[in-house]
């Protein structure tokens, strides 16, 4: 079939691509270190310690946990997607930003409510983490219990939207009676960051990945009798709440950790499955999960080298840099094809 | 021959159907005792309303039925699990689908879904009876089209290809004629009738288009207000069980040329 030599094509293309977007992701930065002591560094052959220090402790993890966010945030983006058979559904329509979210709120602005004790322990980055991390699953766990009890997909979806205004008007209420040093922390997390991890979090950030990697890939089959509803699917002898279940789970793993140690990155998770679809215009899970694996890795690469502001001492928020970057592409794509794949 | 035909396939005792809810209960059908045997084109009809889709779904176990007893090959529908289900019985349904950016050969493919690993790949089993039910509809032409690009005629025969894919005993379709044309109702109804009889599965469809049901099913089952009767389409117009079918002053069934006919 002429369509199998015309993907593996494109992979061995995405491939290059991934591996060329990462040693050019490594290499900009705002000290400017050059090509040849980079390669030397990893070798570890190279002399100069604070470089040394700035490419293994810094720019490396930074670069790891770029591939873990795209990829990660565009699988589960996709799975819901395809799980709600809406083409605007993203990894955070089960309301995982939004109890993250609250879990940040209420450790970076509820101090003042819950008196200034433990403000010193609260601040730093591990109880953020914790917190988000909390907040998301606790939502998660909500939607999954009530999700048992429906029988319809688009009722979870509601129910996630639901449970997304509920903790934003907490949050709401937070910020109202917060200091702006407070309300600034709260934000800056907001603004997502990839560059915080070191290599023992990275790691943990890794494990959890990998494992909704995995589910992801048990979810493939389901994924596409759901394809053509529902209704068939069962005919087709698939079990509509375990694998609902398992795509829930995965997503959440995915969604989940990610936000917890990079922050709510805003688009990527929509928009990655649609650039997907549209370059390789399929809707064939056992290409498209790989594809979007690749495409969410390369374009995260891209937008985290763009936010470095490249010799400069500036780094822009990478939540911007997404949205900035990725929506003129998926336009542009929509407008090209003059037709959405889904 | 004459054993492999009175092999009964779908068959119904004392069934009972409806909605139960927590206050009360709300029969549609009572009394319906049917038997499909193998190889047989069976028809469904009944006006708008009467319960003609209640019945299919209580008969494919996606809503429950209130009592008695529904068996294919002589086991209880509701002892089959989800997968031993999907290995005998087989559907095509009015709902759109969900995605139509797959091709022909994917959407085909997908019938061998209860077959596949966990993962989905093909055998070389696989490929052949993808392959052969392609040919059986005469649409291997169109195996490398996508969805988006068909007719309406056109994506319903593939829906029965995908069917045909998953190899079960017994095929049903709801109103699978429905936004056809004239001439596309009758060759789906042709096609359907030349499957039951080249590969010996039981088909049963629901249908509005009587005239055509009349002359293509080795036999129908009517659904009136008061009694469900399947019969051959012959024995059921001597019985005059066409002239209750719908309220009468409208439309009369006209016995001779087995049509309905509008009131001067």
């Amino acid at each position: 079939m002429q369509n199998t030599k015309r993907y593996q094509l494109i992979f061995l293309a995405l491939i290059l691509l991934l591996v060329l977007c990462f040693f050019v992701n490594i290499s900009l930065g705002s000290i400017s270190i050059p090509n040849a002591e980079i390669i030397q560094t990893i070798f570890g052959t190279s002399k100069n310690i604070s470089w040394h220090h700035i490419i293994i402790d810094y720019r490396i993890p930074k670069a790891f946990t770029a591939i873990i966010v795209g990829s990660g945030l565009g699988i589960s983006g996709l799975m819901m997607q395809t799980l709600f058979r809406n083409p605007l559904a993203g990894p955070f329509v089960l309301g995982i930003t939004s109890g993250a979210s609250l879990g940040v709120a209420i450790v970076t602005m509820g101090t003042s409510l819950f008196g200034g004790l433990l403000l010193g322990v609260l601040a730093s980055k591990w109880t953020l983490v914790m917190a988000a991390t909390l907040g998301s699953f606790l939502v998660l766990l909500t939607v999954l219990i009530v999700s048992t009890r429906v029988r319809d997909a688009m009722a979870i979806l509601i129910i996630g939207l639901m449970f997304g205004s509920i903790s934003g008007a907490v949050v709401n209420v937070l910020s109202y009676f917060s200091s702006a040093e407070e309300l600034q922390q709260y934000f800056f997390w907001g603004f997502g960051s990839l560059g915080n991890l070191s290599w023992n979090e990275l790691l943990i950030l890794f494990v959890l990945y990998a494992l909704g990697i995995l589910l992801s890939l048990g979810a493939i089959k389901s994924l596409n009798s759901l394809l053509l509803g529902e209704n068939y699917a069962k005919s087709l002898g698939l079990d509509i709440k375990k694998s609902r279940l398992l795509i829930i789970t995965s997503t959440s793993l995915l969604a989940g950790t990610i936000t917890a140690f990079a922050g709510p990155i805003a688009f990527i998770g929509l928009a990655i499955p649609h650039i997907t679809r549209q370059v390789f215009s399929t809707s064939n899970h056992k290409i498209l999960l790989p594809a979007v694996f690749l495409f969410g890795a390369i374009i995260m690469l891209i937008c985290d080298s763009i936010a470095q502001l490249p010799s400069s001492d500036y780094t822009l928020p990478i939540n911007a840099i997404t949205s900035l970057i990725g929506a003129p592409v998926v336009i542009w794509l929509l407008v090209r094809k003059r037709k959405m794949m889904f | 021959m004459a054993d492999s035909n009175t092999h009964i396939v779908l068959k119904t005792e004392d069934l009972s159907i409806g909605y139960r809810s927590k206050k009360d209960t709300t029969v549609i059908a009572s009394n319906i005792n049917i038997a499909l045997q193998k190889g047989e084109l069976v028809g469904l009809i009944g006006a708008n309303g009467i319960g003609k889709s209640t019945l299919l779904r209580s008969l494919t176990n996606v809503q429950p039925k209130l009592s008695g007893g529904i068996s294919i090959n002589d086991k209880a529908l509701e002892s089959h699990s989800n997968l031993e289900l999907a290995k005998v019985l087989s559907l095509v349904l009015t709902e759109k689908l969900a995605s139509k950016n797959l091709t022909v050969f994917e959407l085909v493919a997908l019938g061998r879904q209860p077959y596949t690993n966990w993962i989905g790949s093909f055998s070389n089993e696989d490929i052949h009876m993808i392959n052969t039910a392609l040919k059986q509809i005469n649409i291997e032409n169109l195996k490398d089209k996508k969805c988006f690009e068909l007719s309406d005629g056109q994506l319903q025969k593939v829906m029965i290809a995908r069917a045909l894919a998953q190899d079960t005993d017994l095929i049903i379709l709801d109103e699978p004629t429905t936004h056809l044309d004239m001439y596309h109702k009758a060759y789906i109804l042709k096609l359907l009738q030349k499957l039951a009889k080249d590969t010996q599965k039981t088909i049963l469809f629901s249908s509005h288009e009587i005239d055509l049901a009349i002359q293509l099913c080795d036999k129908l089952i009517v659904m009136t207000h008061d009694t469900v009767v399947s019969d051959e389409p012959c024995n059921l117009i001597s019985k005059g069980t066409f002239d209750s079918l719908f309220p009468k002053d409208l439309i009369a069934f006209d016995a001779n040329t087995g049509t309905f006919k509008v009131k001067k």
